[in-house]
């Protein structure tokens, strides 16, 4: 064997798992999407763009959008305010500070929604008792909300921990050489440090932002996407429509839609990470 | 001072969720009702029963599994990426990354109906797979950052001295490489015990679920049992406390290598 031919073959076994249960399945659910598929019915037929133009008219996918896009923005932008500030005590603070804000990171996200719903819970909960007068999880306008909390909650750590990383890597000289030319430590940050610090921004904004639009795990344990469907994202909604209905086809359709914003959202934020400051 | 005083503020939010359900899981089932309880119990702990060991051991399985596969073949993908004239090997390592971002509802409909009809719908091997998509990617990333940073004269020595590819990666390069292998598995094991999505949409019957599909379903005959659901949380959380508080600094390097040097 040529040592190209056993690089190649070392590769094979990722690549084939890869493309195995990543690839194949988006180009499968794309396939399937133009089908009307029943499962328990095991009616499959071809239906071109139908499920496309049932989706476009549909007030309830544009509405799961909305409520996704929403959650998106509001949870990133408290994250990313939150996170500058935990970042800043981390960089002075020891390790068991460190392993402490760690610890909501890897607690199972399931797991931390059904904690929250015991303080949301609207006859003993602790937040209920302190705040008697919000119904967390039982009023569409505040339940939204609610979820936005547990994500800030479980996520603010990882933004955290990446800004440190990014606050890590800027010289103390520089810092240092403004100290010394007078500027206060708060112009020290604002115009020094955070300028500095954009790359490392800019990347929390892509992880997170990427990966707040796939939210599912934290609202189907909360609400599962009620009351009202007022907490309903894309894919609580593909997979009700999947699993609930059992309806392939267009659940299939709603999936894609979804895997769509995503690569949009991802390519947007790509151009804007390539441009320089 | 101000500080101490925002260091407390930080940890009563980041730890105060926590120690309210560690209470909880201790409080007695009748005097939930009670702002405070009068005394602690561990029935909570003795009610969880036989059902959600079983969640407990299904869990440590599929986690176990899909770090033993990903490192398999993560390794050696990475260490042809990193050292030897692999090509496309941009491609791959953009690919992962964007298959990483990949919002998992997009991939459930087929791989559902692929795991039904390989028979491997309803078990935990039939879970393995699926999770490689985000397990993977994470570690190909974090192995071939490691594989780069050794030095290429290790590997032109290997070969001068008779080593294949194949013989330089197992004997040189692997036993080296045991800190970046540890980090993985890590990280890996984490993400594999949180997932829910798929679990949930492949798992039918009871006793197969893992630990994020139990305590997701966990419900009583009359009243949701808050007293078990925070006892069987703390069962669920209390492994990995005990990973992060040991490897944090390995956890942090992990999720944050890369974002330091791009």
């Amino acid at each position: 064997m040529t040592a190209r031919s056993q690089a190649a073959a070392l590769a094979a076994p990722a690549v084939a798992i890869l493309g195995g249960v990543a690839v194949a399945p988006v180009l499968a659910a794309a396939w399937l999407s133009l089908h009307r598929s029943i499962l328990v019915f095991h009616e499959q037929r071809f239906a071109g763009l139908d499920n496309y133009r049932f989706l476009v008219a549909d007030g309830r996918f544009w509405s799961a959008l909305g409520t996704t896009a929403y959650f998106t923005a509001v949870a990133v932008a408290a994250e990313l305010v939150l996170g500058l500030p935990v970042a800043v005590l981390l960089q002075r603070g020891g390790g068991l500070l460190r392993a402490a804000v760690l610890l909501p990171w890897a607690v199972p996200t399931a797991v931390s929604a059904r904690m929250w719903a015991w303080l949301f819970n609207a006859d003993y909960g602790l937040l209920h008792r302190i705040l008697p007068a919000v119904d967390w999880l039982g009023s569409p306008r505040i339940a939204l909300h609610a979820a936005i909390l547990v994500d800030v909650w479980k996520t603010t750590p990882f933004v955290a921990l990446l800004l440190l990383a990014g606050l890590q890597a800027i010289p103390e000289e520089v810092l240092q050489a403004a100290r010394v030319d007078g500027a206060r430590p708060a112009r020290v940050f604002f115009s020094i440090a955070l300028p500095l610090l954009r790359p490392a921004i800019l990347l929390a904004l892509l992880f997170r932002s990427l990966d707040a639009f796939r939210v599912f795990d934290a609202i189907y344990v909360l609400t599962e996407g009620g009351p009202a469907n007022a907490t309903e994202t894309l894919s609580i909604y593909a997979y009700k429509t999947l699993m609930r209905s059992g309806d392939f086809g267009y659940g299939s359709a709603l999936s894609v839609a979804t895997f769509a914003c995503v690569v949009a959202l991802g390519l947007v934020w790509l151009r804007v990470l390539g441009r320089r400051p | 001072m101000r500080r101490a005083l925002a260091a407390c503020a930080v940890l009563a939010f980041f730890l105060g969720p926590l120690a309210w359900q560690a209470l909880t899981s201790l409080w007695p089932e009748p005097e939930l009702t009670r702002p405070l309880p009068h005394s602690l119990t561990f029935a909570s702990y003795a009610g969880l029963g036989g059902t959600f060991a079983r969640a407990v051991l299904n869990s440590l399985i599929v986690a176990a599994g899909t770090t033993a596969l990903c490192l398999a073949a993560g390794a050696s993908a990475a260490f042809a990426i990193a050292k030897l004239d692999l090509p496309g090997k941009r491609v791959l390592l953009g690919g992962a990354l964007a298959i990483s971002m990949f919002p998992p509802i997009a991939t459930v409909s087929p791989l559902y109906l692929a795991l039904r009809a390989a028979g491997l719908r309803d078990t935990l091997a039939g879970l393995v797979l699926p999770y490689a998509t985000f397990a993977l990617p994470l570690t190909l990333w974090l192995l071939t950052s490691f594989f780069r940073g050794l030095p290429d004269e290790l590997y032109r020595a290997a070969r001068v001295d008779g080593c294949t590819p194949w013989q330089a990666f197992v004997h040189v390069f692997l036993p080296l490489s045991w800190p970046a292998l540890a980090t993985s598995a890590i990280l890996v094991f984490i993400f594999s015990w949180n997932e829910l999505l798929y679990a949930l949409t492949f798992i039918s019957t009871p006793s197969r679920r893992t630990i994020p599909v139990a305590i997701a379903l966990f419900a009583g005959e009359h009243v949701e049992p808050w007293g078990q659901i925070a006892a069987a949380s703390m069962v669920a959380t209390l492994p990995l406390a005990a990973l992060t508080l040991l490897f944090q600094r390995r956890i942090v390097s992990g999720l944050t290598a890369g974002a330091v040097k791009e």
